[in-house]
């Protein structure tokens, strides 16, 4: 099980990287790709939208099943990963390399509301149960 | 052994077990008025025998009827092997096989299906049918609407099909999307690029183009195409499929062709049915692929390289998204797909455009002989593929009815979903209808109307 620990988790499988600008980048977990297998398909927010946290932003799809992703924080879409759009195996490859986009949240304060590694490592490990 | 999930003494244990006597005891809190009763005005149930000898006196007594109603549907000859080789056991399934890998012969059918309508639409890809054209335009509106995001309004022209927007407004007006109707211009029967663009707007999300439209009258379609487009507006074709084999199909309209081409394929080999079943068709754009509801078969190769067929683009689909699925309407209309299919193999290309080009000249030609008869005038000056609006000088309903007498349909009275057309109906020929055919009709026409 990979679940870096500089990085922050939601319970719905993103992970949040916080970036040096003070913006975050966000992709699905290991344990997330693992689940969906093959990804065909990824759906990115439009940059410049502005989400809530919790709000459907996105939508990977694999040859078994789409599923959304949902904004871990509540901020503006900065930029996306395009690279995607052409090679949605990237994710499968390399979760925590192939971020999808980068939010700037309204407050960065609640990065901290977020899972660290061993939470999300439990979280992971009741879901299998 | 046969299936009895109870026996007459397991019930009346389990009866005594809940301490009631009856099954209908369990129903009490019910009330009355709305327990449905015996249908009083059904009566009982005949043979087989006797079923079919009703039919055949109906028929007797009703006459078979020369028609000149279109309006949606169409009677165009269907050669007799269409339907002799669609009622095949292997073919004669309505519906896409669970396990749908096992049925390469059924995905091959949808296949080859696919690719004819895509040859004809001019379109990148299709799905394996909807349930009809009218559902079809619908879930093209929700394709563009859930494109665009932010706009949540649909410009329709109110020379589309009157069911075709009436079905359109009951499937999408609950889902938060407006119909703006797009009045038709009354000397040519068409819609104006200069009328749409006046209600082009930031809220608009797409443009239905009607061709040919309800009036028979063939629209401009490349430039009501080019407006939308440069204001960032989808374009969702409604089209005839015969007529495509002679005009321009919607994938080339406007340059850069629409976002979404829908239609019914009735005409497609599907016999006249008192509405039904017919079968819808919906074709998009590449970039529109996750956006389309409904089935599609691709073409793969096996493990061992060996060509076969499977569905695919199944994840947004209700079984695996549930709620969330691009549409929960997403049957098929199997068989009459199949006979699509095997109908538009025989004809060819050719054969397509031999049928439509027959029905163009024929109106042509009846709208030549109705030209001479006083009182009798085409109410729009537009050009029409195979059908056409005619006035007449007398209420449509008393000339309907002496026509009927004559044995002839005289088509279709306007009156109903057009108010300001009640001195109009619509006409329509086929490549059915024969010269002696439209001379009778001109003739009864005459006598009727004329003498005055």
């Amino acid at each position: 099980m990979s679940i870096p620990a500089d990085l922050k988790y939601t319970d719905t499988h993103e992970w949040v990287r916080k970036e040096a600008d003070g913006s975050v980048s966000v992709g699905i977990t290991h344990h997330a790709q693992d689940l969906l297998g093959d990804l065909v398909y990824v759906e990115n927010p439009q940059v410049g939208r502005k989400f809530k946290k919790g709000e459907e932003c996105g939508v990977v799809e694999s040859v078994k099943a789409a599923s959304d992703i949902y904004a871990p924080l509540s901020g503006e879409i900065l930029a996306i990963n395009e690279a995607l759009a052409d090679a949605p195996e990237k994710i499968n490859e390399s979760a925590y390399d192939a971020w999808m986009f980068r939010l700037r949240p309204d407050d960065a304060g609640e990065l901290e509301t977020l899972l660290d590694a061993s939470g999300y490592g439990e979280l992971v490990e009741s879901e299998s149960d | 052994m046969p299936f009895i999930p109870h026996t007459a003494d397991d019930e009346r244990e389990m009866l005594a077990e809940c301490g009631v006597h009856r099954i209908d005891d369990l129903f009490d809190e019910i009330p009355d008025n709305l327990i449905s009763k015996p249908l009083s005005a059904i009566p009982e149930g005949l043979s087989e025998m006797e079923v079919s000898r009703l039919m055949h006196d109906a028929a007797r007594r009703e006459g078979a009827f020369l028609n000149f109603i279109g309006a949606g549907a169409y009677e165009h000859h269907i050669p007799a092997a269409v339907w002799q080789i669609a009622t095949r056991g292997e073919f004669y399934s309505a519906y896409t096989p669970y396990q749908a890998e096992a049925s390469q012969g059924t995905l091959q059918v949808l296949y080859e299906y696919q690719s004819m309508m895509c040859a004809l639409t001019a379109m990148d890809v299709t799905n394996a049918s909807l349930y009809d054209g009218a559902s079809a335009l619908a879930e093209a509106v929700l394709m563009a609407v859930r494109l665009h995001k932010s706009a949540r309004r649909v410009l329709v022209p109110a020379a589309l099909h009157p069911a075709y927007r009436s079905a359109v407004r009951t499937i999408v007006s609950n889902q938060g999307i407006e119909i703006s109707e797009v009045p038709y211009c009354p000397e040519s029967g068409r819609t104006l690029a200069q009328t749409v663009k006046g209600k082009l707007d930031a809220q608009v999300a797409a443009v239905v183009i009607a061709q040919p439209n309800f009036f028979g009258v063939l629209e401009d379609v490349d430039g009501l195409t080019e407006l939308a487009h440069d204001a960032g507006i989808a374009v969702i074709a409604c089209v005839n499929p015969v007529s495509l084999a002679l005009f321009k199909p919607p994938g080339k309209w406007g340059g850069d062709g629409v976002d979404v081409a829908v239609g019914d394929g009735q005409p497609l080999g599907i016999p006249l049915a008192s509405g039904g079943p017919y079968f819808g068709f919906l074709a998009c754009k590449q970039n529109l692929v996750r956006q389309m509801p409904g089935r599609v078969v691709g073409r793969t190769v096996d493990l061992d390289g060996k060509p076969g067929f499977t569905l695919t683009l199944q994840a947004r689909e209700q079984h695996i998204r549930r709620s969330k699925a691009t549409s929960n309407i997403c049957t098929n209309q199997g068989l009459a797909v199949t006979a699509a299919a095997i109908h538009l193999s025989l004809l060819g290309a050719e054969g397509l455009r031999r049928v439509a080009v027959q029905s163009h000249v024929n109106m042509k030609r009846l709208l030549g002989l109705l030209a001479g008869i006083k009182g009798v005038n085409q109410k729009f000056d537009g050009g029409v593929f195979h059908e056409s609006v005619v006035s007449l000088g007398k209420p449509v309903s008393e000339v309907c009815d002496t026509l009927r007498e004559a044995g002839i349909v005289a088509g279709y009275p306007l009156g109903k979903a057009y108010p300001e057309l009640d001195d109009s109906i619509l006409v329509c020929t086929t490549e059915t209808r024969s010269e002696a055919d439209l001379q009778l009709y001109a003739d009864m026409m005459t006598r009727c109307i004329g003498d005055t």
